[in-house]
């Protein structure tokens, strides 16, 4: 389902005297449905970078990345938008929401966006939310002033909502305690067990050994200092 | 997967090619080009006097540009923006687009009443029912938070913010399929535009309603923008995925406007 070949990434400067920032080369590796991948590597060494590329928030400057059958180095933003549309799923480190939506609303959206309806969409929201232990006295206030652990459950509330068959997270376990943590694994198991290609980056080896199949060191990615 | 599906059907909403308009010596906007899709809200950021205006303006055929070409998919196909003859274009200004002006005098009539500024809009698609007119028009303050109660007031009445609200409801309440929007949230408090953004991606959502939002905000192209557009002296130096322009922008000029944020 993800499939990267020879992937090379330099961030060009023009704001720092135009300094060239070579961060990726020729990466290579693959997700199969149902697998779910570790990336690790020191801090600084490419792990988020990778995984934006393949969301598609970072251009790729060479190589070639295939998500679902989509080749996503040459794909329109029409497609891209398209592919994220149930497809592709991401739950990034931190929650970016419009003020003052409720909780709720905000993690019923991607279904709403599907055109699934509102009743069916706000029940599976809701259930999802009490699994990860969201108190249902906040579900109608915005998350905005949630702690950050509280946040970032929402965040993965928001991305697990929807069975995507392609799944990227950034540390989803990063600011959990231990059962919520325990939830957060249990599902991604479960996305697995439900087919799901998954690409996670996990500091904890704990989490790592529980959910991945493999690991994939980035720091083989990294250039070598010129 | 349904994703081929959705990319393949249709045409796009909107298709404009080398749109080139000049004051004079003076670049109002040059050689824009793009297509928008239905359902999609397409962002324009760049400094002041970069030309969004001016673009906008082209677009919705207010002003007749040197160059290019503007085509709409009408419900009854596609048609040249550009030759239309003036009542054609206001009709179709009247059903199928609606424009937000940036400054709220420019889009509301300031002698006539809030309720009848929402009102008008409906009358000029062919409500007659004077309570139903009204009703509509009471939801519609309701939806972008003026006070029910002051529907007979007029705008000249109203703070800058509430003119702009007024506005956009006017704008929004015959469900047109595109709206122009020239920096609709500058004079609002944040609480309100946030409300706003929230009933934009709504009627996106339920509605396939498509959006032109010119804004200097970087974080509300975020939250509403699936495409970005950033102009500099009259040019598009880039264009792409929301995201995408904003966390890896390419160009130089990007690469300022988004390091100039504390955070988007
Ligand atoms: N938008 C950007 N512009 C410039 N440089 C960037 C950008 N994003 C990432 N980098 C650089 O790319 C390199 C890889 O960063 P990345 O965030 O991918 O590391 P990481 O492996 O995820 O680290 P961590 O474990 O700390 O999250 C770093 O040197 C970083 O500074
Ligand atoms: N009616 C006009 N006559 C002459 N020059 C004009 C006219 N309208 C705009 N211009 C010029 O065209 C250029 C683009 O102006 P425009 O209003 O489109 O910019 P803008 O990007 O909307 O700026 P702002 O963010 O300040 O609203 C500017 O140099 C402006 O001075
Ligand atoms: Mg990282
Ligand atoms: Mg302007």
């Amino acid at each position: 389902m993800i499939e990267i070949r020879n992937l090379s990434k330099a961030f060009t400067l023009h704001t720092q005297g135009g300094t060239v920032l070579p961060v990726m080369e020729r990466a290579s590796l693959s997700v199969q449905p149902g697998e779910c991948v570790g990336l690790i590597g020191a801090s600084g060494s490419g792990k988020s970078t990778l995984m934006r590329m393949i969301w598609g928030n970072y251009l790729a400057q060479d190589g070639d990345i295939r998500v679902a059958g989509l080749d996503l180095a040459r794909a329109t933003p029409r497609q891209i938008i398209a592919l994220r549309r149930g497809t592709l799923g991401y739950v990034s480190q931190f929650l970016r929401v419009v003020p003052r939506v409720p909780t709720l609303q905000v993690v019923a959206e991607p279904l709403l966006t599907l055109g699934i309806s509102p009743d069916v969409a706000e029940a599976r929201a809701a259930a999802l939310l009490g699994r990860l232990n969201i108190p249902q006295r906040l579900w109608s206030l915005s998350p905005t002033t949630f702690s950050g652990g509280e946040q970032q459950r929402v965040n993965i509330a928001r991305g697990f909502v929807h069975p995507c068959p392609v799944l990227l997270l950034d540390e989803p376990t990063a600011s959990l305690d231990a059962t919520n943590r325990a939830v957060v694994l249990d599902l991604i198991l479960q996305a697995k067990a439900a087919g799901a290609a998954i690409l996670g980056i996990f500091h904890d080896e704990g989490a790592r050994a529980t959910v991945c199949d493999r690991t994939v060191d980035v720091t083989q990615f990294t250039p070598k200092a010129a | 997967m349904t994703l081929i599906s959705t990319i393949a059907a249709d045409r796009p909403l909107l298709h404009v090619d080398n749109l080139t308009k000049s004051y004079g010596g003076r670049v109002g906007c040059a050689d824009v080009g793009f297509d928008l899709w239905p359902g999609e809200v397409l962002g324009i950021v760049g400094e002041s006097g970069s030309g969004k205006s001016t673009l906008l303006s082209c677009l919705a055929g207010h002003m007749a540009p040197d160059q290019g070409t503007v085509v709409f998919e009408t419900a009854s196909g596609p048609r040249d923006v550009l030759s239309l003859s003036e009542p054609e274009r206001r009709r179709l200004a009247r059903t199928d687009w609606a424009y937000v002006h940036q400054n709220p005098r420019d889009g509301l009539r300031m002698g006539v009443s809030a309720g009848g500024n929402v009102g008008e809009r409906l009358m000029a698609v062919g409500a007659r029912h004077y309570g139903q007119i009204r009703e509509k028009a009471s939801d519609w303050l309701g939806r972008v938070e003026i006070d029910t109660g002051r529907i007979d007031d007029r705008p000249s009445a109203f703070s800058g913010g509430m003119q702009q609200r007024l506005q956009i409801a006017r704008n929004l309440v015959t469900g047109p399929r595109l709206v122009f929007m020239d920096e609709p949230t500058g004079g609002l408090d944040v609480s309100v535009q946030a409300r706003l953004l929230d009933l934009l991606r709504g009627l996106v959502r339920q509605m396939g309603l498509s959006v032109i939002i010119v804004t200097h905000d970087l974080a509300v192209v975020r939250l509403l923008a699936d495409r970005l557009m950033v102009m500099k002296s009259g040019r598009v130096v880039e264009q792409g995925l929301t995201d995408q322009v904003l966390d890896d922008p390419q160009h130089a000029y990007t690469q300022l406007l988004v390091s100039s944020v504390l955070q988007v």
